[in-house]
């Protein structure tokens, strides 16, 4: 039992890689052969055994990695975590949510005790067992927020919620596609997203919008989003753009299989008790060609959905140089027979 | 999906008569764990079996958000109401086993506040209790007027009083004294916000005073539950579960869909949050909207209604449902 926590690296030599168990629970995003931004929520319920669903915070092999190299971003770039002053108590509720989930979908990596406000927090993967006041700053190493994303996959976009619209008043922002916490923090559901084409136009944002502001408590709700990265980096951040941007040249027909990767973001609305703030985990997933295309169903599909990508979300989306390259390779993986309908391999 | 159909099952625990017209339940899990935890401000929907009926009020939690172990709520008896307050008063006793919503929260602080000035009328006093009681906790910065008919109808004044000494300021209609509203929003520190809750007359005050005193909206928060209105009856048609259903005299919209097996989207069931809106196909009548989420233009448009507050008058109504 527990999960076999893999030691990889997401820069330099980027050893990252999947096991043929994650490969088969990979939350593959196209449940038909074509893809167009909609409005694609849904509850956020547990699914089925051996997938990213089984538990609401998912945990996995890359754990424990992840959360070295979220160490190294913010050593290196402290603003990557930021909170406004009025989302300390969104920061408890959010500590709440991620320990009480935790420990009771994985109690044997993780324990919590709570005796009133004295809580006692063990995290056997990190090494970590810490005990505090709940609610009291100064019983924690970091603000509550930063605690305990600091040991939590995926990044964090923590919205108060106010005059009808969410505000991006906190976050933990390391493995990000290309977006940044410091430009976007204090803005609006509509400011962050100004950037994102033809979603707006086709009235998605207004819709998503009414809908997140009445998200209730104990009802989460979730989404899939997705992009491409080339090699297994985590923090594609306009930040360090110097450092991945060219990355993008590199790919020829021989490396795609090694060297491309889909990245696919599960995304998910809980909104936090106490403070009546909303909190946004962005789960990020990397598979790469060769792991994606073991699953014949996905390859044909993966490549009629990225020969068929209108240009402009390929643009945004920063596909645009490499993307023939990568529909030639998968090509190859493609006999033109048809898929069957919904997400999971045949 | 059908919003705020999340359930908890608890028990009534006590039922208090806090004066002639106002009583205090309090409710725990039936099954004996904690309850959620909430925000000062949030609501809970209340199932009432009443014979073969069910109707749905929402209340204000007035409990602590601090303390989960109950929620407690008051309701003040309405004689001339749809009677959710009358079954409420009348055969809710302790021991006996209910239904209500997770909380929900439409009245929530605005946390970036540097001072918090709220503002009660009567039993518009609930969401108060709790929010004062999360604040107080926090060393947030409040002050609290409120006003009441007589001393004797006043609820809770004493024990704000006893918690909150001269940050809570009392003030009784028949002894002709009002809250000096123009005095008050012009003496306010930077980063004040502006909370009111009681009736609508109230309400409009409020907003109208501080719109005057140049408060930008967002800082003017306010809890605005219509009690939706008895009526006469009217018959509508469904189109999209092709059923014919008729609106009883102290039934909403909204009841007469869910009677009808039909599962609309609510959330606050006082015409705020905007769940429940409806499209129009077609009618001949005049509406009467109650609601308070629709614009003038959208009221006067006939192309959209609010069934948890709002009713018809006329031939024929078809909904898009
Ligand atoms: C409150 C929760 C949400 C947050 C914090 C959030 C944040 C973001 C951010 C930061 C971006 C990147 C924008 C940029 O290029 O700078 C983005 C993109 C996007 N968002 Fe959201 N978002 C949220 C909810 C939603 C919802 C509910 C939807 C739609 C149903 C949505 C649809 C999109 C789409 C389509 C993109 C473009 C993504 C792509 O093509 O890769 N977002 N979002
Ligand atoms: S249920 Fe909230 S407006 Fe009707």
């Amino acid at each position: 039992m527990g999960i076999n926590f893999r030691k990889e690296t997401f820069r330099d030599d980027f050893t990252f890689k999947n096991s043929p168990e994650q490969v088969r629970r990979f939350p593959f995003p196209f449940n038909e052969d074509a893809y167009m931004y909609a409005v694609n929520i849904e509850p956020h319920v547990p699914g089925p055994k051996n997938s990213v669903f089984e538990h609401l915070i998912d945990v996995d092999e890359h754990y424990v990695s992840e959360m070295q190299d979220r160490a190294m971003v913010l050593a290196e770039d402290p603003l990557r975590c930021q909170s406004l002053p009025h989302m300390t108590l969104a920061g408890w509720d959010l500590l709440e949510l991620l320990m009480v989930e935790k420990a009771k979908s994985y109690p044997e990596h993780f324990e919590l005790t709570r005796e009133g406000d004295r809580w006692r927090w063990v995290n056997r993967p990190l090494g970590i067992d810490d005990t505090f006041t709940f609610g009291d700053v100064s019983t924690l190493p970091y603000g509550p927020m930063e605690y305990i994303t600091r040991q939590s996959q995926g990044d964090f976009a923590v919205l108060d919620q106010r005059d009808g619209n969410l505000w991006m008043d906190a976050g933990m922002v390391t493995t990000q596609a290309d977006w940044s916490l410091d430009f976007d923090i204090g803005m609006n559901f509509f400011e962050w997203h100004a950037p994102v084409p033809l979603a707006h136009e086709k009235g998605i944002f207004t819709r998503a919008l009414k809908f997140l502001t009445n998200i209730q408590q104990g009802q989460p709700a979730r989404r899939l989003n997705w992009t491409m990265t080339i090699n297994p980096r985590l923090d594609t951040s306009p930040e360090n753009f110097h450092k991945w941007g060219t990355d993008r040249l590199t790919v020829t027909p021989e490396n795609v299989g090694n060297k491309v990767h889909l990245r696919v973001e599960l995304q998910s609305f809980w909104r936090l008790p106490r403070s009546n703030a909303l909190v946004f985990p962005i789960r990020c997933y990397l598979i790469k060609m060769d792991e994606l295309v073991a699953q014949p169903k996905w390859a044909r599909r993966f490549h009629r959905v990225l020969r068929d990508l209108p240009d402009e979300l390929a643009d945004y989306k920063g596909l645009t140089r490499y993307r023939p390259t990568v529909v030639e390779w998968l090509s190859k993986y493609d006999d033109g027979a048809p898929t069957s309908p919904g997400f999971s391999p045949d | 999906m059908s919003a705020g159909t999340t359930k908890l099952n608890v028990t009534v625990t006590d039922v208090v008569a806090v004066n002639e017209l106002v009583k205090r339940f309090h409710f725990e899990r039936t099954d004996g764990e904690y309850l959620p935890t909430f925000s000062g401000g949030a609501h809970v929907v209340v199932e009432m079996r009443d014979n073969d009926r069910t109707r749905l009020n929402p209340y204000s939690l007035m409990s602590s958000p601090l303390n989960t172990r109950d929620y407690t709520i008051s309701v003040r008896r309405d004689d001339s109401g749809r009677g959710g307050s009358l079954f409420m008063h009348n055969h809710v006793k302790r021991g006996m086993e209910m239904v209500i919503s997770y909380p929900v929260n439409l009245f929530s602080l605005d946390l970036r506040a540097k001072k918090h000035l709220m503002i009660a009328g009567g039993i518009g006093i609930t969401p108060f209790l709790a929010q004062t009681a999360q604040l107080a906790a926090s060393s947030g910065s409040f002050e609290l007027h409120y006003t009441c008919r007589t001393e004797a109808l006043g609820s809770y004044t004493e024990a704000l009083r006893e918690r909150y000494g001269n940050r809570v300021h009392l003030y009784y209609d028949d002894r002709n004294e009002r809250i000096p509203l123009d005095r008050l929003f012009a003496t306010q520190p930077l980063g004040t916000h502006i909370y009111v809750c009681g009736p609508e007359g109230m309400i409009r005050w409020v907003r109208d005073t501080a719109a005057q005193h140049g408060w930008p909206n967002e800082m003017v928060h306010y809890e605005h539950f219509a009690a939706p209105q008895p009526g006469k009856p009217f018959d509508v048609t469904l189109a999209l579960s092709k059923k014919e259903i008729r609106v009883g005299e102290d039934q909403s919209l909204l009841e007469a869909m869910e009677a009808a097996g039909i599962d609309p989207p609510y959330l606050c069931r006082g015409g705020v949050c905007g769940q429940c809106e409806t499209n129009v196909i077609s009618h001949d009548g005049t509406f009467k909207h109650n609601d308070h989420w629709l614009s003038k233009e959208e009221h006067c448009s006939g192309k959209k209604i609010m069934p948890c507050v709002s009713r018809f008058e006329g031939r024929s109504l078809v909904l898009e449902r």
